[in-house]
């Protein structure tokens, strides 16, 4: 707590090149840290850079190009970079350290969404099948430049949307390396509330169920399927590719909520009209038990 | 076209097996392609590649936690 009416919000994140550009990197990293205070309904305001960096193995000016990306997005947050820490490291890392603030009277927390609220996604699924099939050079023209838009694109949201819809969120977090069905599952983790997903709503990646029938998908995304499918029902009326999608992996990946059912259409309406043009409704909360039905 | 090709993909990490697989099948229409693999991902990948190209799939346990997987294609 700040003061009675500001909490504080204090995070970390870091990750390894998922993509050959440094600037774009850079850009993905800062997007993915800054999703943390985003994903609690709080503003940025001051973000450190935390690095690690092969500096005898690649030229200085990939660090430079790095860091230039996690800046454009600091600033596109509307937050101060104040400087950062930098290690020599066998491979490049890059991330922040994010500092920023919520009004207490509307933390988002992960837990919290209720039976009839709708499940609310801003941005679409298959980071992890693209960015494999892109390292596999199995990809398509155009979809790794969808998948990269996608995760350069900040889940800012709470800056965004106006007050009133801000106050209709009753639950969130950011889809990240669980998949959607990991995600999903750690909302309902409070007792006698489950979930149903509705498949045909997903918004999808150009490309990403394609990629899944090829077999290009990461490890992570088999681990999540071993760990989440067994509180799932109702696999077996989705195609494999689809069963992979919920499953696989996602950096930088959007905003899972829990929004009151009443004003869920014009939520996801102001999501769209605020540049989340995947944004969707794609099921709901339900009484218990803590499952995921299809 | 009876011709066996053998991928050893072992100590590869994915996605390599799969493009290493791909190659051969972008090279011969049909025949039996077998592919060695270490990991179950790559096991479970190289598997779905080779339904979705129209191709017959086998698996095999082999010691060490290696697998074959047999690709068959008249």
């Amino acid at each position: 707590m700040v003061d009675e009416k500001r909490a504080g919000i204090f995070t970390l994140d870091f990750i390894t090149p998922v993509v050959d550009d440094p600037f774009t990197f850079g850009q993905i990293a800062a997007a993915n840290a800054l999703s943390d205070v985003f994903a609690m309904g709080g503003r940025p305001l001051v973000a450190l850079n935390i690095v690690g960096f092969p500096v005898n193995c690649e030229p200085l000016e990939v660090l430079t190009q790095i860091l230039k990306g996690g800046q454009d997005r600091v600033n596109a947050a509307g937050a101060l970079l104040a400087g950062g820490h930098s290690v020599e490291d066998g491979e490049p890392k890059y991330g922040l350290a994010v500092y920023g603030e919520v009004p207490v009277d509307r933390i988002w927390k992960v837990t919290g969404a209720r039976p009839g609220d709708s499940l609310v996604l801003t941005k679409p699924l298959g980071t992890g099948l693209v960015i494999t099939a892109f390292q596999a050079e199995m990809d398509e023209p155009g979809e790794m430049d969808a998948a990269v838009d996608s995760m350069c694109s900040l889940n800012d949201l709470p800056v965004k949307l106006p007050e009133e819809l801000l106050k209709a969120v009753h639950a969130c977090t950011d889809v990240t390396g669980f998949g959607l069905a990991g995600h999903l599952l750690d909302m309902l983790s409070d007792a006698g509330i489950g979930a149903t997903l509705f498949p045909d709503q997903i918004p999808i990646l150009p490309g990403a169920l394609a990629k899944a029938d090829l077999g290009l998908i990461p490890a992570g995304s088999y681990r999540n399927r071993e760990l989440y499918s067994p509180r799932m029902e109702g696999l077996e009326k989705i195609s494999s590719a689809m069963t992979d999608l919920l499953f696989d992996a996602q950096t930088s990946g959007g905003l899972l909520l829990g929004v009151a059912s009443e004003v869920s259409g014009e939520f996801v309406e102001a999501c769209r009209n605020a540049g989340f043009a995947f944004a969707g409704e794609i099921g709901s909360f339900t009484e218990g038990p803590a499952r995921i039905r299809l | 076209m009876s011709d066996t090709i053998t991928v050893d993909a072992r100590g590869l990490s994915c996605p390599q097996p799969v493009v290493e697989t791909k190659k051969v099948m972008n090279a011969q229409a049909g025949g039996t392609i077998v592919v060695l693999v270490d990991t179950v991902t790559s096991r479970e990948n190289v598997s779905r590649l080779g339904r979705n190209q129209g191709w017959d799939v086998s698996t095999e346990d082999l010691p060490d936690g290696e697998f074959r997987v047999v690709l068959n294609k008249s």
